[in-house]
């Protein structure tokens, strides 16, 4: 919390150190938790993992990027500040919603791949999560989408990781009673967390 | 519906016996992260159960009210109301602790217990039960979060909501401060809950 005052003062990050920083060393999940509800559910399989991570990937970059320019030409003109919140939700559903009929409209394929997950984003608290961050840390437009886009990546990276994993696990391991299902995924995603924080010395953000 | 089940049923079910976090791992997300500081989980935690008791008290009056498919976007709003209260008395009242929370007050919002509770209950029952329920879903919510708060600060800090508990020679585990920590003390509680659940239930059959 120190250091987000610290990262006000700071001069302009550059995007790409930001990116590559939101996806290593500030990985929104392992290092904010958020996005845990569908990252325990659906990380059974690296298929189901993969579509949903792809899905996040993309609304997390567009959202953020929208909300920006919301938050920057809408809302603090209009000094309408507090409500940025519920603005920030229904800003998110109507993407979900546009994106959703647009794909069933013009990519069937892609429909049946992915749109079954796009109805889950929205309540994704990672998507949401991002776009808070945005606004307290002050990132400018093309900060906005490269902080989503690799908050996106880096949420991807964790669950195809934690899912594969769980795969192997199913069909190898034996558990003691009460240590399946959601117990174990939560302790290797401890691992995980861990093993994200070697790379905390690469890139100095935050 | 014909036998309802009775008041004190309703708060304790939420308490215990289907306890949101150890039993549904839901809406962990938003909350994990202000565990390593008793006092940061217990304002958090207040925060939460207003948000629930009130969102579910409100849905439940609006529910004649409300046609079925906007409803998810109503509770939403309702929901997003209730948490830009909060926001703003604790901004008001505790500018430090609202500080160290950061966005993850907001993110109460997405958090998918107050949802859940307004969708599968507060929605088809009145409105003195739909509080009660909610009542006792946040505060079993909460019990796990001070119980997580309760292991993380002393081990991390050497204090207790401020005041230290441990020796001065105490080798505080950083690891514990750190997002590590969380994912494995939640890991292992939902461990040893789920291990003694079954035996519970197989004895008392209410």
């Amino acid at each position: 919390m120190r250091a987000r005052k610290q990262n006000r003062t700071m001069e302009q990050i550059h995007p790409l150190t930001l990116l590559f920083a939101a996806i290593f060393t500030n990985n929104i999940l392992l290092t904010n938790f958020l996005g845990l509800c569908p990252f325990l559910s659906m990380s059974k399989g690296k298929k189901t993992a993969l579509g949903m991570g792809a899905a996040v990937v993309f609304v997390m970059a567009s959202t953020t990027a929208l909300n920006n320019l919301v938050h920057y030409k809408i809302l603090i003109p209009l000094e309408l500040e507090h409500f940025r919140y519920i603005v920030f939700i229904v800003v998110i559903a109507a993407f979900v919603q546009l994106v959703e009929m647009t794909v069933e409209r013009f990519f069937p394929p892609l429909y049946y791949s992915l749109g079954v997950f796009l109805p889950l984003i929205t309540v994704n608290c990672a998507i949401f999560g991002a776009s808070l961050f945005m606004v307290i840390r002050e990132y400018n437009f093309v900060q906005s989408l490269a902080y989503g886009a690799g908050s996106g990546i880096g949420w991807m990276l964790a669950i195809l990781t934690i899912s594969a994993i769980r795969e192997k696990l199913q069909k190898s391991a034996k558990l003691p009673r009460g240590l399946e299902g959601p117990a174990i995924t939560l302790i290797i995603t401890g691992l995980l967390a861990l093993a994200f924080l070697a790379f905390s010395g690469m890139i100095r953000v935050q | 519906m014909p036998n309802r089940p009775g008041k004190k049923d309703i708060f304790l079910t939420g308490l215990w016996k289907d306890n949101p976090v150890l039993r549904q791992i839901l809406g962990i997300c938003s909350t994990l992260a202000v565990t390593n500081l008793m006092v940061n989980t217990l304002v958090m935690n207040a925060g939460l159960i207003f948000t629930v008791c009130m969102s579910s008290l409100t849905v439940s009056l609006l529910k004649n009210y409300t046609p079925m498919r906007i409803r998810m976007m109503v509770q939403t709003l309702i929901i997003a109301s209730y948490v830009i209260i909060v926001d703003i008395l604790i901004r008001a009242y505790m500018p430090d602790i609202s500080e160290a929370l950061g966005p993850y007050v907001a993110l109460i919002i997405t958090n998918c217990i107050i949802m859940g509770r307004c969708e599968s209950f507060a929605r088809h029952n009145p409105p003195v039960a739909s509080l009660l329920d909610g009542l006792g879903m946040s505060l079993g919510y909460s019990l796990v979060l001070i119980t997580i708060a309760f292991i993380r600060e002393p081990l991390g800090f050497g204090t207790l909501l401020g005041f230290r508990i441990l020796p001065e020679g105490f080798v505080q585990w950083t690891i514990m401060i750190m997002a590590p920590g969380a994912f494995f003390t939640l890991g292992f509680l939902v461990w040893i809950f789920k291990y003694f659940q079954p035996r519970n239930e197989g004895k008392e059959t209410k």
